[in-house]
C-alpha cells in the first residue's frame, strides 16, 4: 500500500508555526519520506491562524491534501477551523492548557516549567508528542532536534521528552528508506539555481512572497561570493541591477507584481539596450495589494506583455522545486547569451513551500555562455555582423568604448531616428526571439503526464501542477503543461495535446490567461477550471471540480 | 586607448548659446587632463538621463549608458558596485535629479557610493520645451504653468547636505575655469560627489542677467563644517534676489558604500561545491 501522509500543525501568527512545521518536515524526511510543507498566515506579525501542511510519501509530493492524518493543535482554531480536514482516523495532539478537545493533550506549561524553559520552546512539547503518536523512535527525534535546531537543542530536546512520554503510539508511521532528501523552499532552489547559473549579485526590495529569496541570499551572501542590495524601491532595484550587468555582473532582481509594476520601465530598457537581466516574479492574490500572503496565478499576461514596445523575452514558470533549481539557472544563462531579459514565474504556493529535494541527482544544466568581443576590429556595441547577437564587452576593456543607450541607436550605440537603421537595428534584436525559439528545443519546455489516449486532457502551467498531476492520475486523464511561456512551445504543445477531444484549463486566475494564450496559438479550450481565492487547488478540490464539470 | 579626441561624430543638437556646451567642454578638458596625467580613459563611464544635458552621453566618446529619465544615479551605483576600479559620473538634469529621480539622488548620497553627479540645472525641461522644474523660481510661467507656479523651489544643495553627500558644490556654465575645477575635485573626491551646475537654457529660461551680477566665489573656510557650509548653501534659496555663491560648499572623508562590498566571484565548481555543501545543511 503505497504511505502517504498528512500532519497539520496550526496556532496563533507568532507561536512558531513555520519552525515547528520544518521539524516534522524532518521527522518525515529522517523516516524515508519524500515531503511537501503549505504554509498559510494571513498578513500580521502577531495573531490570527497560522498552520502548515505537511504531507510525507513514498513518491515524490509537490502538493499538500486537503485531509490529514494527524493534528498537532497549538490553539483551539487549529481545532474549529479545520474540523473538515479530520477524519475518522485523524490523531490528534494538543496543547491541554488551552485547547479542549478529543485525542491526546498535554500540558505545555508544565512541560517548560519542569524543564525550566522559556516560552519559545512550548511546540517541541508538541513536537515531541507528534513523533510519539507516530511511532517514531526517540533517537530519530534527537538526531533531527540536533541537527536542525542547533541553539538550545540540549533544552528543547528535554522539552520534547516530555511531550514524548506523555503519548502513546496511535498510527505508526513506518521507516520506508535511509536516504534524506534536502528539504527546501522554491525560493531556496530559485537561489540555489541563480547561484549555480551565475550568479554575482541580487537587488531586490522586499515583497512577499519573493522577500524570502532576499533574506536567503542576503544571509548567505559571503558563503556563496555574491553582492546582495536592498535599495530605495524597484525602480532603482531594475536599474542597479542593468547598471551592474552592463558592467559586467550577473544579476538578478525579484519581486512581486506590484515591485514588478514599477519595474516595466526598466523592463523594456533592458529590451533595447540589449542588457542580460534575470528577474523573479512571485504572484500572490491581486488586484493591487490584493491579499500579500496568499497564492494566485493571475500575472501571466501581464508578465508576457510588460514594458514599452517590442522586444523578445524569456519567460519560464516552474511547476516544482527541482525544476526551479534548473531553469533558474537555465535563465541566467539564456539573459547572458541572448542578452534578453529572462523572467521566472513563481507563485507564493511554490516560493514559500517547502519541497524535497534529491541533492544526489541535481538536475544538469547546459551553459552557452556570453558571447563576448574579442578585441579585434572596432568595438561596437550593436554590431550587426550576421551573428545572433552582438559581442558584448564590459567598461574597462582596453580598447572598447562601450556605449548602450535607451534611445533607437546605431552599431555605435549612438542614437539615431535614421529610417533604415531603425528598421535594421529592430530586426537584430527581434531575430533573438527566433534563435531563442530553437535553442529550446533542447529543452523540456512542455512536460506531459498520464495516457496518451485521454479523450480528456488537463493543461495548466506553473505551481497548480501539483493538484493536476494528481487529479488526472485519479481521474484516467492526461496533464498537460507547458513551462516555458516565452517563447511559446506551440509545436510542442500542440503534440502533446493531439487527440484530445476535451481540453480542460486550470488555473489560479479568475479569467483563464492560459486559456487565452492557447486560443492565440490555435489551440481551444473547451472548460476552464478557475481558482481565484487566494488558496491553492488541492488534488481533492480539483477532482471534486472537475466531476462538477462532468468528467 | 590614448591621445583620442573624445568628441563623436554624432550630430549636435542642442541650440546655440545653450549652456550644455560649456559642460561638455569642461568635461572633456577634465577627461583630457586625466587622460594627461596617466589615467585610463577606458576607465571612466558616463551615465546619463533623458534631457538636452542627456545628449552629452552620444557626443562624448567614452564608455556611456543613456539611460532613461530620472534613472541615471542608480545605473550608475550598480556601475560601480561591479567594478569599482571604473569612475562613474552621472550628467543629469533638474527635472530628471530633483523631480523623476529624486529618490535616487537622496540615497546616492545617504550611501555616500563613491560616483560624481552633475545636475545640468537650467531650471528649465528643456527637451520637453519648457516646463517648470523643482527649482525654477516661485510664479515661473511655463507651458505647464501658464499663469505662474504655485510652487517654490527646492534648495538641492541644502537637501544634498542633509542626505549625507560628501562632496557638495555649485558650478556656472559662464565661470568654466572653477566649473573645471569643481568637476574635477568631484571626480577626484572619493565618496558621493554633487556639483549643481547653473546653466543656461538660451531658448526657453535665459537666466544669464541675472546670475552675472549675482555670483561670487565663496571664501576660504573649513569645508568640512557642517554648520557652516550649511549656512552658506542657505544665503540663496534658488527664488531671491541674494548673491549666489558658486565653489566647493562641503567636502568630508567618509567609508563609501561600495568598499564595503569585498565580494569575489566564484567559478563554476567552487559554486557546485558550496551548493551541494548547503543542501546537505538541510538533510
Ligand atoms: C518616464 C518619462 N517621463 C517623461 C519623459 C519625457 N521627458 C523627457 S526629458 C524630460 C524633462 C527633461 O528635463 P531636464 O531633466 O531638466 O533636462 P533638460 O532637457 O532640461 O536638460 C521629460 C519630462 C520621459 N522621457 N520619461
Ligand atoms: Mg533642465
Amino acid at each position: 500500500m503505497a504511505q502517504d501522509v498528512s500532519v497539520l500543525v496550526g496556532g496563533k501568527a507568532g507561536d512558531g508555526i513555520n519552525s515547528a512545521g520544518a521539524v516534522v518536515a524532518q521527522l518525515l524526511n529522517s523516516v524515508g519520506y519524500h515531503t511537501c510543507t503549505y504554509y498559510e498566515y494571513p498578513s500580521l506579525i502577531r495573531g490570527g491562524h497560522n498552520f502548515a501542511i505537511i504531507r510525507g510519501a513514498d513518491h515524490p509530493v509537490d502538493v499538500h491534501r486537503n485531509m490529514v492524518d494527524y493534528v498537532i493543535a497549538l490553539n483551539m482554531d487549529t481545532i474549529s477551523l479545520h474540523s473538515g480536514r479530520f477524519h475518522e482516523k485523524t490523531v490528534t495532539v494538543f496543547n491541554s492548557d488551552v485547547v479542549k478537545a478529543p485525542g491526546q493533550g498535554i500540558s505545555v506549561s508544565a512541560a517548560l516549567t519542569s524543564e525550566n524553559a522559556p516560552a519559545i520552546m512550548g511546540n517541541s512539547a508538541l513536537i515531541g508528542a507528534f513523533a510519539s503518536s507516530a511511532g517514531i523512535p526517540w533517537d530519530t527525534v534527537s538526531e533531527v532536534f540536533n541537527r536542525h535546531i542547533p541553539k538550545g537543542a540540549d533544552i528543547n530536546l528535554r522539552v520534547a521528552r516530555k511531550g514524548y512520554d506523555q503519548v502513546t503510539a496511535v498510527h505508526p508511521i513506518n521507516r520506508i528508506g535511509d536516504r534524506r532528501f534536502s528539504l527546501i523552499s522554491g525560493n531556496e532552489a530559485i537561489a540555489l539555481g541563480l547561484i549555480h547559473g551565475g550568479l554575482s549579485a541580487y537587488v531586490s526590495y522586499p515583497m512577499t512572497p519573493s522577500s524570502s529569496l532576499l533574506h536567503f541570499l542576503a544571509e548567505h551572501a559571503d558563503r556563496f561570493g555574491i553582492t546582495v542590495i536592498h535599495p530605495e524601491n524597484e525602480i532603482a532595484v531594475i536599474l542597479m541591477a542593468l547598471g551592474i550587468s552592463y558592467a559586467g555582473g550577473r544579476p538578478a532582481i525579484g519581486t512581486s507584481g506590484g515591485g514588478f509594476c514599477l519595474m516595466t520601465e526598466g523592463l523594456s530598457l533592458a529590451g533595447m539596450a540589449e542588457i542580460p537581466l534575470v528577474i523573479v516574479v512571485s504572484q500572490r492574490t491581486g488586484p493591487s495589494t490584493g491579499l500579500p500572503t496568499f497564492t494566485g496565478q493571475s500575472d501571466l499576461h501581464f508578465i508576457l506583455h510588460a514594458g514599452q514596445g517590442e522586444f523578445p523575452r524569456f519567460v519560464v514558470a516552474p511547476g516544482t522545486a527541482r525544476e526551479a533549481y534548473a531553469w533558474s539557472a537555465v535563465a541566467m544563462d539564456i539573459a547572458g547569451h541572448y542578452q534578453v531579459p529572462a523572467i521566472i514565474l513563481a507563485d507564493k504556493t511554490l516560493s514559500e513551500g517547502t519541497f524535497s529535494l534529491d541533492p544526489v541527482q541535481l538536475p544538469e544544466v547546459p551553459f552557452r555562455g556570453p558571447v563576448l568581443w574579442d578585441g579585434s576590429n572596432t568595438y561596437h556595441r550593436y554590431a550587426d555582423n550576421g551573428s545572433v547577437v552582438s559581442h558584448q564587452a564590459f567598461p574597462g576593456t582596453r580598447g572598447a568604448v562601450v556605449k548602450v543607450n535607451s534611445y533607437a541607436h546605431d552599431e555605435t550605440g549612438i542614437t539615431t531616428e535614421e529610417a533604415a537603421i531603425v528598421a535594421q537595428m529592430t530586426r537584430k534584436r527581434m531575430r533573438k526571439a527566433a534563435h531563442l525559439a530553437e535553442a529550446m528545443e533542447a529543452y523540456d519546455t512542455v512536460i506531459t503526464d498520464g495516457p496518451v489516449h485521454a479523450g480528456t486532457m488537463l493543461v495548466c502551467w506553473g505551481s497548480v501542477q501539483g493538484a493536476c498531476t494528481e487529479a488526472a492520475h485519479e481521474l484516467g486523464l492526461r496533464a498537460v503543461r507547458p513551462v516555458v511561456l516565452s517563447p511559446f512551445p506551440e509545436i510542442r504543445l500542440k503534440q502533446a495535446l493531439e487527440g484530445a477531444r476535451r481540453l480542460i484549463s486550470v488555473e489560479e486566475n479568475a479569467t483563464g490567461q492560459l486559456a487565452a494564450l492557447l486560443r492565440l496559438h490555435g489551440i481551444t479550450v473547451d472548460t476552464m477550471v478557475l481558482q481565484y481565492d487566494g488558496r491553492p487547488l488541492t488534488p481533492e478540490m480539483l477532482v471534486e471540480r472537475l466531476k462538477e464539470a462532468g468528467v | 586607448m590614448t591621445g583620442r579626441h573624445l568628441i563623436t561624430d554624432a550630430q549636435n543638437t542642442w541650440c546655440p548659446g545653450c549652456g550644455n556646451f560649456s559642460i561638455q567642454h569642461t568635461l572633456k578638458n577634465v577627461l583630457t587632463d586625466l587622460e594627461q596625467e596617466g589615467e585610463d580613459l577606458d576607465q571612466i563611464v558616463l551615465v546619463s538621463g533623458i534631457g538636452c544635458h542627456a545628449k552629452i552621453a552620444d557626443y562624448l566618446d567614452i564608455n556611456s549608458f543613456y539611460s532613461i529619465h530620472g534613472r541615471a544615479i542608480p545605473v550608475a551605483s550598480g556601475i560601480k558596485l561591479a567594478n569599482r576600479d571604473l569612475k562613474v559620473i552621472c550628467c543629469v538634469g533638474d527635472g530628471d535629479a530633483y523631480a523623476e529621480g529624486l529618490d535616487h539622488l537622496i540615497f546616492a548620497a545617504k550611501r555616500n557610493i563613491d560616483i560624481t553627479v552633475i545636475v545640468h540645472n537650467n531650471r528649465v525641461y528643456g527637451l520637453t520645451t519648457g516646463q517648470y522644474t523643482p527649482t525654477s523660481p516661485h510664479g515661473f510661467k511655463g507651458k505647464s504653468t501658464p499663469m505662474g507656479t504655485l510652487e517654490y523651489p527646492l534648495n538641492p544643495l541644502e537637501l544634498m547636505l542633509a542626505s549625507g553627500g560628501t562632496y557638495i558644490a555649485r558650478g556656472y556654465t559662464q565661470k568654466r575655469d572653477q566649473l573645471k575645477s569643481l568637476i574635477r575635485g568631484a571626480i577626484d573626491h572619493k565618496g558621493f560627489a554633487f556639483v549643481d551646475v547653473l546653466q543656461i537654457c538660451a531658448t526657453f529660461f535665459n537666466m544669464t542677467s541675472q546670475y552675472n551680477p549675482r555670483v561670487y566665489p565663496l571664501q576660504e573656510y573649513d569645508r568640512s563644517d557642517a554648520g557652516i557650509a550649511c549656512e552658506k548653501v542657505r544665503e540663496w534659496d534658488y527664488n531671491s534676489d541674494a548673491p549666489i555663491a558658486l565653489g566647493l560648499f562641503y567636502q568630508r572623508s567618509a567609508l563609501t558604500f561600495d568598499e564595503q562590498f569585498r565580494h569575489q566571484s566564484l567559478h563554476g565548481k567552487e559554486r557546485q561545491i558550496l551548493i551541494e555543501e548547503f543542501l546537505a545543511t538541510r538533510q
